[in-house]
């Protein structure tokens, strides 16, 4: 069996949820294996006939009252109860906030080692071999994991989930009350802080567009957000220098230090591109670069440079895509 | 506050990676070495809750010799005292071992510790394992990726980021609290703090002191090999005005890329 954790937030289930699932059951086409998708705490009520048209043979929700609110203590303990009873191959878990907080605790709980944010995962041997990014992408480490079962987390935006066909048959369902005992949970999620706007987290996105230096001052980040603002699922990113200088918080940083993302487009604006920020974006499908430096080491990597001024580039690119998707 | 920091010696970001003959490690010939970078906003929060709260702070390290001189970084910026915990095995990308080889260390040398701190990942490894692992294996709360922390009593509150919004964690201390960016500014070592450093002998522990000798630390992690990225080419540069470009890219964007 390969065991698929759904996440859900504010009552839906994540995309990357879906994803890690399809891949989920290629994998265990491959081994010869069922996939399961387990539901904990208040993600139960998310659950639909939709996760078995998305992919699992069977599915498991795990309740419990001490798991209404998210901890990484309380989870875990559920799923390795589950774990040890139904012995899978591999576990897979979106390489998400909460799904990197999650899954090293379940993996230590069931005395295993992990992978984090694998973007290939195939079977050899009958074993899964893994393929993530070190170094933010500027290498990739290829391995296999000797302890079971296989705890991967696996990266949003990479994996492919599966159409769901109308006429996927339900598999079995099974409820269970999780067994936390009292007082094991030390710490759990009180509150969740949203920011201004409904805004998409970059490794989320599908396009990013970028600003670094050449943006020259906080204020000409809106520019970059009018961009955004036309494209259905981007996100703004950042430059470390854009950051550092201030305009804009660290959340939006891509690099080695800030996030590693491969959004289908990435639109870099007067970034030159050091090494640490093309670790952090050289796997997206496109790249655009737009610098006023024909040198910039940007280009070198860029599908679609153009060289010019970004202020005067962004205005007609921005009503340009408007129509394109309109 | 008894507060214990693990820090790791890692390559410079700015460094170009390449891997062994043998495709099975990186070749750290001619790097420079840094703490990575998560982990002095670990530090820094360790002596701001300090200077608060009092109590000490000592920094502890799995690794070579050579994380010697990345401790000695720590006692300059201030931290009172440094572990070295002897690792013969050079990256093993194996969280699980390297969080049992610190929980033990904490099990056998440091009892009555109040707040684990550690950087939310190592820069170079970018698995952000360790600080869960060690967590579940010492049965104590966890906080991860921090852009806030506070510290009253025994409990503690943390604000995380989480995909466009950040969230609210409490937790019963002792815990585990792991730090990024936003979290402070860490401050620069002082040149006394770098005189009293340098003077300073870091005591060193092996993992067979530590009951974790022969295969007890076995890597889990078989690495098959490392490979480096395909080299991307450079593209087309699109000539006209900014306007001309621009209306060209879109439709470059659409019809020849079909990204959008």
């Amino acid at each position: 069996m390969v065991l698929v954790f759904i996440e859900t937030r504010e009552g839906k289930v994540k995309k990357s949820s879906w994803e890690i699932l399809g891949e989920a059951k290629r994998r265990a086409a491959e081994l010869g294996v069922p996939t399961a998708a387990a539901y904990v705490g208040p993600a139960a009520e998310c659950f639909s006939p939709e996760v078995f048209a998305r992919g699992a043979d069977k599915v498991f929700l795990l309740g419990n009252a001490q798991l209404a609110h998210y901890s990484a203590q309380g989870f875990a303990i559920a799923l390795a109860d589950l774990v040890r009873e139904t012995s899978p191959q591999a576990v897979f878990i979106a390489a998400t906030a909460l799904g990197r907080d999650l899954a090293p605790r379940l993996a230590a709980r069931i005395g295993a080692t992990a992978a984090s944010d694998c973007v290939k995962v195939e079977v050899r041997d009958g074993r899964l071999e893994f393929t993530r990014p070190i170094f933010a992408g500027k290498a990739f480490l290829v391995g296999r994991l000797r302890s079971t079962p296989q705890v991967l987390t696996l990266r949003p935006n990479v994996f492919a989930a599966v159409a769901p066909a109308a006429d996927a048959a339900a598999g079995e369902v099974v409820t269970r009350a999780a067994a936390i005992p009292e007082g094991a949970v030390k710490g759990q999620v009180e509150a969740m802080i949203k920011g201004a706007g409904e805004e998409i987290d970059v490794t989320e996105a599908e396009v990013i567009v970028s600003g670094g230096r050449g943006m020259k001052a906080p204020e000409n980040f809106e520019l970059l957000r009018s961009l955004a603002a036309v494209i259905p699922r981007s996100a703004v990113g950042a430059s470390r220098s854009a950051v550092d200088s201030g305009w804009i918080d660290h959340g939006h940083q891509v690099g080695q230090t800030g996030k590693t993302v491969s959004p289908s487009l990435y639109m870099a604006f007067g970034i030159s591109g050091a090494i640490q920020h093309l670790a952090g974006m050289s796997s997206s499908k496109v790249i655009v670069a737009v610098n006023k430096d024909p040198e910039a080491p940007i280009f070198k990597v860029a599908d679609y440079g153009i060289v010019g001024d970004l202020f005067q580039v962004i205005p007609p690119l921005r009503d340009e895509l408007k129509k394109l998707f309109e | 506050m008894n507060i214990l920091v693990f820090i790791k010696r890692v390559p410079d970001t700015e460094s170009r990676v390449r891997a062994s003959a043998d495709s099975r490690s990186i070749v750290e010939e001619g790097l420079n070495f840094i703490i990575s970078p998560n982990d002095e906003y670990a530090v820094e929060a360790a002596l701001r809750l300090r200077e608060t709260k009092g109590g000490t702070v000592t920094v502890i390290s799995a690794g070579p010799d050579e994380a010697t001189a990345t401790l000695k970084k720590c006692l300059a910026m201030g931290a009172d005292e440094a572990l070295l915990v002897k690792d013969p095995l050079s990256e093993t990308y194996d969280g699980l071992r390297v969080a049992r080889i610190i929980a033990k260390t904490v099990e056998a040398r440091f009892p009555g510790f109040d707040l684990l701190l550690f950087g939310k990942a190592s820069v170079g490894a970018d698995n952000a394992l360790v600080p869960s692992m060690v967590a579940e294996m010492l049965g104590l709360p966890q906080a991860n990726a921090v852009v806030k922390l506070a510290v009253e009593g025994s409990a503690g509150t943390a604000e995380r980021e989480i995909e466009g919004a950040a969230e609210r964690v409490s937790f019963s201390l002792p815990a585990v609290v792991s730090a990024q960016k936003g979290l402070n500014e860490p401050r620069y070592e002082t040149l006394k703090g770098i005189m009293a450093a340098k003077r300073k002998v870091i005591p060193v522990v092996t993992l067979d002191e530590l009951g974790l000798g022969g295969d007890a630390a076995a890597p889990q992690v078989e690495i098959v090999r490392i490979d480096m990225p395909p080299a991307r080419q450079a593209g087309k540069i699109i000539p006209g005005t900014p306007e001309e470009a621009a209306k060209a890219l879109a439709q470059l964007l659409r019809h020849e890329a079909k990204i959008i």
